[in-house]
């Protein structure tokens, strides 16, 4: 009763086509972004801001990224971490180098630097699959880190060997820097994500969406049907790491703020992204969503339960909270094996009838 | 009849045009395995040729040479009056050769109508901006080539699995949705490997019908291999007959169901 599709009809192929194709859907998001946009901003705090809503935004774009790489072109990569490095330092070095750049365009720009260092990474992607591919990406992950760690032109002779991001300003707000408001922070999250969202949807509908999803399901037949294997193969790469270099170029200019490599970008945030999206389901954009929110709120969640509202010392609820969240992966896992997005289905296929048992 | 070169007329008085692909003495080996020894037989524009063999003679793997999937030692494949060279498989699709598979291939993951539009993969010409942005050409496309491919599934009459998962389709549908992403492809030339396997005989009637329809309606030459004789006699205008990776028999299916040869390694042959 609350989601129906029944009464939705399409008279050309064009309405059956579009983003979200059932009415109730598509007001749906309307409403989720219209929230977004014109009442968070309003309401939000430097607490709410930096421990859920901006760092669920950019792993967010991280995870649709690396769903674009492994959920709907099969490939595995752990390398997550090191290409939201190279996203970092390159937006790193292209606000410093040229300071007069609109920030907007250099968190772009440091997406396409990303997209081709991953599309060098993916090449061996060609010649080897599965767990030997996801080894080869391993590979990307340490010598990145290794790579901005080492070389120090990357964190420009800095006597730390941190980056940090000075102040840059959007229509004179400022978005990076310590000046920077939590509202600010949040909004040019939020378009960052409605926009790549967005087109993520269009690609992976379209006709380069359907070529890696035939790579991802059966090579072979996909080639000899006429899918090009090198370019579905190393455009998955391209298209994740931009999503990825993006969300790694937030994360630092205006999240963090200052960053050291090893800590901000290690294995473990490649691990992380990689449980978001087989968490949220794999080859779906509402999956990265959805697993985003339960690796970045859960935590949050449970130390409010933990410390707040059950009052155990912190350290304690720190080391169970990891044991929980552990837990709760492994349970879900079992409990639905297509993730968040696949049990969201089943919830829906339920409203449907709802109140009705059949 | 058959060396006129310029084609020849069927029992049922379908006309069969000219040489469109021609094998001239393949051979390709495994290591020490031959698999295809010195064969060379053509196919014409219009046909539907059959080749048949005894399991592990070869015919499979005379397909893969076809569509690119294995490159032959020697011999040369000749394609609409041209030598072609070397060739990946996508590249041979593109040329206009579609086929379907022994073991069906289908992605799995994906409705009836993506693995149907992905057959189309070859005409889509919108870049990735575009597609992106679903802007432009992108858009256009996807409704252009989602009439073509809704003509596709009401010929093959699986309009009502137009969005179901393949994967949760029974076997002879499944069968069905891979012709229809071969024919997405509007190919010249279409190759059938063993697309009656498996199925009970109102299935195959229905794969018999669908692919002379195909033969008859869009007037695509058609090359398959089968097993069930009484379809390949029935359907094919000319039968290679294949054995241990060597031609024993070429020819209408009349021809071949006498020949000696045929009938020794269909039937076995006793040597004493």
């Amino acid at each position: 009763m609350f989601y129906r599709e029944a009464g939705d009809f399409k008279t050309s192929y064009q309405d059956d086509a579009q983003t979200f194709p059932i009415k109730f859907d598509r007001y749906r998001y309307y409403a989720v972004i219209a929230v977004g946009l014109l009442v968070i901003p309003f309401a939000i705090n430097d607490y709410w801001a930096n421990a859920v809503l901006v760092p669920f935004l950019i792993w967010a774009i991280a995870a649709i990224g690396l769903n674009i790489l492994t959920g709907y072109c099969g490939q595995v990569s752990l390398g997550t971490g090191g290409f939201m490095a190279v996203g970092a330092y390159a937006c790193y070095k292209l606000m410093t180098a040229f300071p007069e750049l609109n920030i907007v365009f250099v968190v772009i720009l440091a997406g396409f630097v990303t997209a081709g260092v991953g599309v060098l990474f993916g090449l061996p992607s060609l010649r080897i699959k599965g767990f030997y591919l996801a080894v080869a990406t391993l590979a990307a992950q340490f010598f990145l880190v290794w790579l901005f760690n080492r070389v120090p032109w990357f964190y420009n002779y800095s006597a730390s060997g941190q980056i940090s991001a000075p102040e840059r300003t959007v229509f004179g707000v400022p978005v990076t820097g310590p000046e920077t408001s939590a509202w600010a922070q949040y909004m040019i999250c939020l378009l960052f994500v409605v926009v790549l969202a967005w087109a993520a949807r269009n690609l992976t509908r379209g006709t380069i969406g359907r070529s890696w999803m035939a790579i991802r399901d059966m090579d072979i037949a996909a080639e000899i049907i006429g899918v090009n294997p090198l370019r579905a193969k190393l455009s998955a790469f391209a298209v994740s790491s931009f999503f990825v270099g993006i969300a790694g170029a937030l994360f630092f200019a205006v999240y963090l703020g200052a960053v050291e490599v090893g800590e901000a970008f290690g294995i473990q945030k490649s691990f992380l992204a990689l449980f978001m999206i087989i968490i949220g389901g794999l080859g779906s954009i509402f999956g990265s969503f959805a697993g985003a929110a339960f690796m970045v709120l859960l935590p949050v969640l449970l130390k409010n339960v933990l410390v707040g509202g059950l009052g155990w010392p912190t350290d304690l609820a720190a080391h169970l909270e990891l044991l929980i969240v552990g837990g709760l992966i492994v349970f879900f896992l079992i409990a639905e094996p297509h993730g968040l997005a696949a049990l969201w289905r089943t919830v829906k296929e339920k409203l449907r009838l709802w109140p009705f048992p059949h | 009849m058959l060396d006129s070169g310029e084609g020849y007329i069927t029992p049922d008085g379908r006309q069969i045009g000219g040489v469109m692909m021609e094998m001239k003495n393949i051979t390709l080996r495994f290591g020490g395995v031959v698999a295809i020894k010195d064969i060379s037989f053509d196919i014409r524009e219009g046909e539907i040729r059959a080749i048949i063999g005894p399991n592990g003679a070869g015919k499979s793997s005379m397909l893969n040479v076809i569509n690119g999937f294995y490159h032959p030692q020697e011999g040369e494949v000749w394609f609409r009056g041209e030598k072609r060279p070397a060739m990946r498989p996508y590249e041979v699709a593109e040329l206009g050769i579609a086929r379907t598979f022994q073991n069906i291939a289908l992605f799995k993951g994906m409705s009836t109508l993506d693995n149907i539009m992905t057959g189309r993969m070859t005409l889509m010409r919108a870049n990735i901006l575009e597609q992106a942005l679903w802007w432009g050409r992108a858009q256009r496309e996807e409704t252009e080539h989602r009439e073509k491919v809704e003509k596709i599934i009401d010929f093959l009459e699986i309009q009502h699995i137009r969005k179901t998962p393949v994967g949760r389709l029974p076997y002879g549908l499944q069968k069905r949705v891979e012709l229809g992403r071969a024919l997405a492809a509007e190919p010249k030339l279409l190759l059938l490997d063993e697309p009656m396997a498996g199925m009970n005989v109102e299935e195959k009637e229905d794969m018999c019908r669908f692919v002379l329809d195909v033969n008859d309606e869009f007037g695509t030459t058609i090359a398959l291999i089968e097993h069930d004789m009484g379809v390949v006699m029935d359907i094919a205008d000319r039968v290679v007959v294949m054995d241990y990776g060597k031609k024993i028999g070429d020819g209408t299916p009349d021809e071949v169901r006498n020949n000696p040869e045929v009938i020794d390694a269909y039937l076995g042959v006793s040597h004493d």
